[in-house]
Order: C-alpha cells, then sequence, then structure tokens
C-alpha cells in the first residue's frame, strides 16, 4: 500500500489543485505510521524460537524491510522485546528487569507456545506458564516454533495495534507514570512480590493441614516434602 | 602479503552484491512478485539476492508442513456436515504434551458411547505441532493445517481452539495435501471394495 | 553368563578384581562396584584399562528397592564400546565418593545429580545446585518429588479422554501458578542467596593478585542476556585487567525439566521433545534416542531407513556447523554477513527437512525401527543436486571468504589452545576433542548404524585453538559431503519401517545406553526401562553441555575479548547444556 494513502486522513477536503502536493492528516496517524515503521526488536533470545527469529533477521525473510533491522542488545535502545523461547523460572527476573530498562512505549510479543502459556513444557517444574503472567504482551503467536513467516505476520500484527494507538489514551503518556514492574524473587520457588500474601496465606494452610495430619489435596502436600536434602 | 586474505574476502561479498543485479538483469520482471520468481529464488540455483518479500510473496509450504492441527468433515449433498472423527482417543493418548481434550458423546437414551466428539478442544498454547495425532489417527479424522498467520491479540479468549475452529472440510484438506488425500481416499476404497465382495 | 559379561572377561581378562561384582538384572550390563572402593576402581580404570575418558555420570532413583544408583560410562579414545560401572547407595542421605580427582570431567555431571537427584559427592571442589538456583526446595528427579502441575506418575493422563472438559492447569492450581512452597513458609523473611555460594568461590583471587602494582581484581559478569553467548548462558568472569583469572559458567537458564517430563512421557512421546535438545540439530537428537531404544527393544531399522537416517544426520551435521562458523564469526565481530552465507545454505537444507518432515527445526522424523515417513518425490533429485553442485562451492566459498582473513588468523591462531591430555580429561567430545588432536569420532570408532560401510576421513587438527576448531568444521562438512554422495549413490528402494507404525511400543525391562556422534560431540541417550509404557529413567548426556567444561581452562590467562570467541569455537546451543 502507498504510504501516502494510509497517512491521508479523509474527512478534510483538499481543493483537487493541491492533490498530491498537500496531505492532511492527524497526529496521531503521522505518529504511529513512523513508529510502526521502525519498531527496534531487542536481541534477545531464549530457546528454540531464537534461531527462528535469527533467521526472519537473516537473508531469506529479512525483517529490516519493515524497518525492524536495528536489533539492539541493549534494552534501552529497544521498542519490542520478543520472547522468543520458554521462559523458565531462573530466568524470569531477569526479562523482567529487561522490560523495566525499555524505554516507553514498549511492545512484548509472545513468539511461539512456550513464550505464550508454557508451551510443551508447561508441565515442568522450573518453567512459567507464559510470560504474560508477568509482563503485558501485545501479539500471541502460536506454533513450535513459529516459522520466520509467522513471526511476520505475528509482528504485522503489532504494527496494526501500533497503526490503532491514539496519544490521548495511551498508558505512556498519562499523568501518572507506569510503575516498573515487580522483579520476581527466586525462593522455595519463584515468588512474585505481588503475590507474598497469598502465598503466607497457602504455607500457613499448608501447615495447619500438616499439623492436623489431614490428608489434603495430594497434588500439593507431596510437594515441598520431596528429596529435602 | 598482509591484507590480501581481506581482499579476497571483500572480493567474495562483492560478487554476492553484482550477482544479485545480474540475476535481475537477465530475469527480468518476472523475478520479483510472480511464482516463478519465488521458485527461482528459494531454489538450489539461487543466486545474489535470496530474500522472499513477505507477505507480498510468500514462500510455498511443502505438502508435509505442519502447524495445528484442524479436524476434517465431509460435505454431505445439502451441505451437512459429517465429522470423521469417532472419538476414539488415540491422539488425546499419543499427543506428547497432552494439549488434545475430547468429550465423548453419550447416547441420551442408552447412555452407551457413540461414535463422534461431543466436545473437542486443542490448546495451542502447549500444541508443539508434532504431528503424532495426524499419525496415528486411524479415521484420517485429525490432520496438521498449513495456515500459520494465527497470530492473536488475547490467548485466553482465542488459543483454545474448539471444535467450531477446529473443523475445515475435505475439501480443504484435499487442497492443501493432495498426494496424501489421493493416498488415503484410495486406501480406503479398497478397503470398502474389499468389504463389499465377499 | 551373559553375552556382555562375556566381552567384558574377554576384554579385559584377569584385570577385573574379583570384588567388583556383574550386573545380573536382566537387560542390564556393566559391574557394580562397591561404594568404598569406587575411587581405587577408576584409578585402575583409568590406568591400566585405558579408559582415559569419562563419558556420562548420571543417577538413577530406584524408589522401590530404597536404592540410588550412579551409573558411570567410561570410554577408551582408541575406540570401542563404553565400559559401564555402578555403584549402588542407599536412598535416603546418598554419598558417594567423586570421581573427579580421577576423570576432571565428571565435575558438572556430578553435580547436576546433586541437584536434581540429591546425591552427595564426597571430595567434590564445587558442588552446588547446577540448574536450579541455590534455594530451591527439593530434589525434583527423586521419584516421589511432585512438581506443582502434577497429574499422574505417566501419559497419557486419565482427564483428556473421554471426559476432556478443557481447563488450563493454572486454573485448578492452588496458587494459579505453576508454583509450590513449603508449609509454614512465609516469603518476607526469605533472604534470597543472591548467588552467594558461586561468588564464594571467586572471592579467594580477590585477596592477592601478586604483582607487585597494586591492582584490583574485578568480578565481571556476562549474560544471561547478553547476545554473545548463544542464549541465555552466563559467565562470571574474575579480570586482572584484561586478563582472564578464572572464570566460572552458571547454568540453567534454560533449564526445561527435559528428564523429569520424559519420564512422565511414554516412549514415542519423548522423540518430539528431544527435537528441543539441540534445536539446531533435530535429526541428530532423533537417531541417538531411536538408537537408545531400538537397543533395548531388539530391532533394526530397514535398509532404506538406514540410508535415509544416515542422509538426515549428515546433513543436520552441515547445517550445525554452518551455524556455528557462521556465529563464531559474528562472535568475532565480523557482524551478521557470515552468519547471512551460512544460514542461505541452512536454508536450503531446511527446506529439505520440511519437505521430508514436515518441519524445518523440529523434525521429529525418526520413529523406532525406521522413519516416520518415506522421502516425498523429488527430494532425493534435491539433496543430489545440493550436495554434487552447490554445497561444494559454496563450503569452498566460505573457505575462501574467511579462512586466510588476516584479522581471523589474528583472533584464532594460538588462543584459547586445549591440549589434547586436557581435552580428554576434561571429557570434551566433537570437533573440540578432535581440533586437539585425538581422532576420535564414534562413526568410526564405535560403528553404529551403516557408518562402517562408508568411506571418510575422521577430520582431525592438532593445534587445539580456535582456528583448528573453526577448520576443523569445514574439513567435516567436506567428509559430510562425501558420505552423502555415496548414500545417495548406494540408496536402495523398500520400506522405511520395520513392522507397522504403532503408537504404544513395548520397551522390555532393562538399561540401555545409545550414543550418536552428534554434530557437537558425543549424544548419548541413558534410558532405563521396567516394562511399563513409560521409562523409568531417561537421561541425556549432552555434548554442549559437557564440552563446557574446557571453557575455563581455555580461557584462563586470555583477554576478555577472546572469551566470546572461545565460547563460541566450542559450539553450544542452550537446549542441550540446560536441557
Amino acid at each position: 500500500m502507498n504510504p501516502i494513502e494510509t497517512l491521508d486522513s479523509p474527512g478534510y477536503d483538499i481543493p483537487p489543485e493541491m492533490r498530491g502536493q498537500v496531505n492532511i492528516t492527524t497526529i496521531d496517524r503521522i505518529y504511529n505510521w513512523s513508529r510502526k515503521n521502525s519498531l527496534w526488536p531487542m536481541m534477545f533470545g531464549l530457546a528454540c524460537c531464537a534461531i527462528e527469529m535469527i533467521c526472519t533477521a537473516a537473508s531469506r525473510y529479512d525483517f529490516s524491510r519493515f524497518g525492524m533491522e536495528v536489533m539492539r542488545p541493549s534494552p534501552r535502545q529497544a521498542d519490542v522485546m520478543i520472547v522468543s523461547g520458554t521462559v523458565t523460572k531462573k530466568m524470569v527476573p531477569q526479562i523482567v528487569r529487561l522490560y523495566n530498562q525499555m524505554p516507553e512505549p514498549k511492545y512484548v510479543v509472545a513468539m511461539g507456545a512456550c513464550a505464550s502459556g508454557g508451551g510443551p513444557f508447561k508441565e515442568g517444574y522450573n518453567v512459567v506458564s507464559g510470560i504474560d503472567k508477568f509482563l503485558p504482551v501485545d501479539v500471541y503467536i502460536p506454533g513450535c516454533p513459529p516459522t520466520p513467516q509467522a513471526l511476520l505476520h505475528g509482528l504485522m500484527t503489532l504494527q496494526k495495534k501500533v497503526e490503532k494507538e491514539s496519544i490521548k489514551t495511551s498508558r505512556w503518556y498519562s499523568r501518572r507514570p507506569v510503575p516498573p514492574i515487580p522483579v520476581p524473587v527466586l525462593g522455595p520457588d519463584l515468588m512474585s512480590p505481588a503475590k507474598f500474601e497469598e502465598i503466607r496465606e497457602y504455607t500457613r494452610k499448608l501447615a495447619e493441614e500438616q499439623a492436623q495430619g489431614v490428608e489434603g489435596d495430594q497434588s500439593t502436600q507431596d510437594a515441598g516434602q520431596g528429596g529435602a536434602a | 602479503m598482509n591484507g590480501m586474505g581481506v581482499l579476497k574476502g571483500l572480493a567474495v561479498t562483492f560478487r554476492h552484491f553484482i550477482d544479485t543485479y545480474l540475476e535481475d538483469f537477465k530475469a527480468g520482471k518476472k523475478r520479483y512478485f510472480t511464482e516463478e520468481g519465488i521458485r527461482q529464488r528459494a531454489s538450489i540455483e539461487a543466486k545474489g539476492i535470496f530474500s522472499i518479500q513477505y507477505p507480498e510473496e510468500k514462500l510455498p509450504v511443502p505438502e508435509e508442513f505442519r502447524y495445528i492441527p484442524f479436524l476434517v468433515y465431509d460435505e454431505g449433498e445439502n451441505g451437512e456436515r459429517a465429522l470423521r472423527c469417532t472419538s476414539c482417543g488415540i491422539c488425546a493418548k499419543v499427543c506428547p504434551p497432552q494439549c488434545i481434550w475430547i468429550v465423548r458423546t453419550n447416547d441420551p437414551v442408552t447412555g452407551k458411547p457413540v461414535p463422534a466428539p461431543a466436545e473437542f478442544y486443542i490448546d495451542v498454547d502447549i500444541c508443539m505441532n508434532c504431528g503424532y495425532c495426524a499419525e496415528y489417527c486411524p479415521f484420517d479424522a485429525i490432520k496438521m493445517d498449513h495456515n500459520y498467520e494465527i497470530a492473536s491479540y488475547d490467548r485466553f479468549k482465542e488459543h483454545i481452539f474448539d471444535l467450531n475452529k477446529l473443523s475445515k472440510p475435505a475439501s480443504y484438506y484435499a487442497k492443501i495435501r493432495p498426494a496424501n488425500f489421493a493416498r488415503e481416499t484410495a486406501e480406503r476404497e479398497a478397503k470398502a471394495a474389499k468389504k463389499a465382495a465377499p | 553368563m551373559t553375552d556382555h559379561e562375556s566381552t567384558l572377561t574377554t576384554r579385559h581378562g584377569d584385570l577385573l578384581p574379583d570384588w567388583v561384582v556383574a550386573d545380573s538384572r536382566p537387560g542390564y550390563e556393566g559391574v557394580i562396584v562397591p561404594v568404598s572402593r569406587l575411587i581405587e576402581f577408576a584409578f585402575l580404570l583409568r590406568d591400566k584399562l585405558g579408559y582415559d575418558l569419562l563419558s556420562s555420570v548420571t543417577g538413577v532413583d530406584y524408589l522401590p528397592d530404597g536404592k540410588m544408583e550412579v551409573v558411570y560410562h567410561a570410554l577408551q579414545t582408541i575406540g570401542g564400546a563404553p565400559f559401564v560401572f555402578k555403584v549402588q547407595v542407599p536412598r535416603e542421605d546418598p554419598i558417594v565418593p567423586s570421581v573427579v580427582p580421577v576423570w576432571p570431567g565428571a565435575d558438572f555431571q556430578e553435580r547436576e545429580a546433586w541437584d536434581l537427584l540429591g546425591i552427595r559427592f564426597e571430595g567434590h571442589p564445587d558442588l552446588r545446585r547446577i540448574l536450579m538456583w541455590e534455594g530451591f526446595e527439593g530434589h525434583p528427579l527423586r521419584k516421589d518429588w511432585k512438581e506443582p502441575y502434577y497429574e499422574e506418575d505417566a501419559k497419557p493422563y486419565k482427564s483428556r479422554w473421554p471426559e476432556g472438559h478443557v481447563r488450563r492447569a493454572e486454573d485448578v492450581a492452588p496458587l494459579h501458578d505453576n508454583v509450590q512452597y513449603p508449609p509454614g513458609f512465609d516469603p518476607e523473611s526469605w533472604t534470597p542467596d543472591g548467588d552467594e555460594a558461586l561468588y564464594r568461590g571467586l572471592r579467594k583471587y580477590l585477596e592477592d593478585s601478586g604483582s607487585e602494582l597494586k591492582t584490583d581484581r574485578l568480578i565481571v559478569n556476562l549474560g544471561p542476556q547478553h547476545p554473545s553467548t548463544h542464549g541465555v548462558f552466563r559467565m562470571v568472569v574474575v579480570l586482572d585487567g584484561e586478563t582472564i583469572v578464572d572464570l566460572k559458567p552458571v547454568f540453567g537458564y534454560l533449564h526445561r525439566n527435559h528428564e523429569k517430563i520424559g519420564e512422565r512421557c511414554t516412549w514415542i512421546q519423548n522423540m518430539p521433545f528431544t527435537d528441543r535438545l539441540d534445536y539446531i540439530s533435530s535429526m541428530s537428537n532423533n537417531f541417538g534416542y531411536a538408537l537408545a531404544v531400538e537397543k533395548l527393544m531388539g530391532i533394526k531399522p530397514p535398509e532404506r531407513a538406514e540410508y535415509i537416517r544416515v542422509m538426515m544426520a549428515e546433513l543436520t551435521r552441515i547445517v550445525s556447523h554452518l551455524v556455528a562458523v557462521g556465529f563464531l564469526l559474528n562472535d568475532l565481530g565480523a557482524f551478521f554477513t557470515p552468519v547471512l552465507y551460512a544460514l542461505e545454505e541452512r536454508e536450503l537444507i531446511l527446506d529439505i527437512f520440511e519437505a521430508v518432515s514436515g518441519s524445518r527445526m523440529m523434525c521429529n522424523y525418526f520413529r523406532f525401527g525406521g522413519v516416520a515417513r518415506d522421502l516425498p518425490e523429488g527430494v532425493l533429485e534435491r539433496v543430489r543436486d545440493l550436495v554434487e553442485n552447490r554445497l561444494p562451492r559454496k563450503i569452498d566459498e566460505i573457505d575462501r571468504y574467511l579462512t586466510k582473513n588476516e584479522i581471523v588468523r589474528t583472533r584464532c591462531e594460538g588462543v584459547g589452545v586445549l591440549t589434547a591430555e586436557r581435552a580428554i580429561a576434561l571429557s570434551a567430545t566433537g570437533p573440540v576433542l578432535r581440533a586437539s588432536g585425538v581422532p576420535y569420532d564414534l562413526r568410526r570408532a564405535d560403528p553404529y548404524s551403516i557408518y562402517d560401510r562408508f568411506e571418510f576421513d575422521v577430520a582431525v587438527r592438532y593445534h587445539g585453538d580456535i582456528y583448528d576448531r573453526y577448520l576443523i568444521r569445514l574439513d567435516e562438512i567436506r567428509q559430510s559431503i562425501r558420505i552423502l554422495k555415496q548414500v545417495l549413490r548406494d540408496i536402495p528402494e523398500g520400506p522405511v519401517i520395520s513392522g507397522k507404525p504403532q503408537w504404544q511400543v513395548r520397551v522390555p525391562t532393562g538399561e540401555s545406553y545409545g550414543r550418536v556422534e552428534g554434530p557437537k560431540g558425543e549424544l548419548g541417550f541413558y534410558v532405563v526401562s521396567n516394562g511399563k509404557p513409560n521409562p523409568w529413567r531417561y537421561h541425556v548426556r549432552a555434548p554442549s553441555f559437557i564440552n563446557l567444561h574446557t571453557l575455563a581452562e581455555m580461557a584462563r590467562g586470555g583477554k576478555v575479548a577472546d572469551v566470546v570467541v572461545i565460547l563460541g569455537s566450542i559450539d553450544i546451543v542452550l537446549g542441550e547444556v540446560d536441557r
């Protein structure tokens, strides 16, 4: 599509003699148009999907055609975080920290089944069931792994989302700054600081049950005791 | 001599650069945005530029390509849908990450199982696209789709595929996997003929 | 007397002491060594019998017998089958002497057994958790340890059919997440470990630098998010100026519980999971697992399947080495152009994989007793075209492009040297070992499948530096092309799987160790069956994980900029390192 057409804002009459020379648009449109064509992804790979992401950046699929070729290893220079692969509990504090370091506006793409919802490894004890437990995800791309073309489709879906945003309503420009996401802590298991109260309630109940010798839910009872050394 | 290695290397990159234009010149307009052009650039003879310009150009996927599974239904004369699935549960049992959920239909009168699924779900956030369900289905009822353009904004609403979203006509299956479809149809017909013969 | 026992005695005569006993359980092999004499036996095996490389160490939890077993596979670098020996200890508080003084290459594997199974190795220099973090509750691979999303001991789960009312696992779990905590635990009072144990081990270097100039030593973390670490790998480096004093790798950022999941899955369900180990060379992983299980089942694939398998494995090797070379150059600072050229060839090979198996990376193509389906029409011609015409030309082009480049040579020659003795001691395999002058290639040393039929040379280089590790990959690509040409010449017609394809396989009781020469090194699968539909133990001997022993050795005394290149020259894939 001709970029000018996407920019052109209907509703304003341009005299016929000036068509093609003058365009009337809204701030939102021109701002989003420039943003969506220079989304810089962060150079950050987690697992198998990262290889497909590299392939997308390489010769055959070449996402520099979308203005995305500048993959930055530093979060401070990136707009999009492509969470490409299985998010493990050991890694999630770092991912949250990276997200907090990204400048706004920032987007998260969950690439593949693992990043969306845990994927085939969901049942694993060290796997987070989807990065959206911690970060706000904008686009989910199913597939294991999504092929490069599927990733490109996902990135185009993100571009469409960017296009529809408005400066007025976007959370980046609200008067109150968006607070950083609390970094999860590695305890006996992964702990999200927002859930401390819930965790305490749960472990208290467990302890009570244990004291009474009540056989509660098998799956939770046996959990912690396994192979305590 | 020092520096010759670097220069020779640069000659290689320069060659790649030149090749693109030479090939463009040779092939003319049909090099881009045509089926022939895509095939040529994706082939072993490819020289110079290697990019396929998705979304305007799409790299064709081979017949065996697998993404998310779907359920095949045969269309009757009046457009009614007859799902091939008999809810035997083999796909749910063989699925490595256990992402298939099937509720079997029970006859409301007798309470005995009826060979049709009442509900059928696939959690695509768990599915690993391994293709076992399609491989081991004895009724050719579940097959792997070619459609990979399914990115979404909300996984909670959209990523558990239900019976409605999974069902696709046999004609679609025949379109994406012609060779497999022909082979399976022939096998089924041969079996039916064998059954009818004695 | 079993077959294996007889081969043991004929091979080693009276050299085996009388206090070791042959493992007499049906389907098992090797010998059982008393715990008290393990070290003595290890020295004997290494020094008298020539088993100089300890390939694999792992534990098995025999819950019903109340025993914990540690299984060792040692091999001779002159070739031949591995020697299996085991020690048995009680399950409660198992303590085994560490064999690190005998084979330093046992280091990470013993740490892994401690982390996942809770086996304490006495005398281990640095026994910390390796894949999970310090402070994690429990040892997950113990059979009585259950994960938060635990449903049943084995798949298929009953909740899926016939009353499979869909639900997400987090909707059922008590905390609506994949977490669990010990009773009475208070999160407020928890102080995270913060890698205290790790830094404690490095602090000794900070105190005295030994030089006349007063300099400070620094501890620097590289990773887990760093563009040069090939994924989520972390190195903790002690620096004296720019010189590396010591280095410790930190693992586990991609630990996906492969083995725990593998023990829940049925035998065939594990096949697609192996794809995701070394995700660049999925076909090789399939190969290793298929061999291990076929050995237990006692079946052999038909001829055509064998040829297809070798063809796929060699194509995979080319893919993997191309990627390795490309990213090595990336690490050197030749940013992206060599990768682009390497990935072009990779794409063409992936097209073949996609046509054959349906997926570019996660092929899931091998089955027990053959392969999933025959080659589609036209694939053989395409492979022929690629192998005869394009690949040799392109490899020469990469050679011309990079090998003589002065910058590459200055950065690589004589940097990160690994001697043959140290490579063997540290259990390195694959290109890392062969670049140090040890011509050990499983395809020749202990031929599997039909590799004994092909003519090829074991690529070997003698300097053990980064440059040789780069060159040896080009050599191996050329040898693979040579094998492929023979495969294409000889491939017969016929069936591609023995028997009917089955979704439930019966695997007799016993243990088996299937190993292949993967692109990264010796890839081994140790499986134990108790006759049930799912494996009792499923362990992966991951080459890139064990090759990482050599990283600190090579980096010490070098410059910090070289670490990145040294890591690139080992060629790791994190999916396999952390599993």
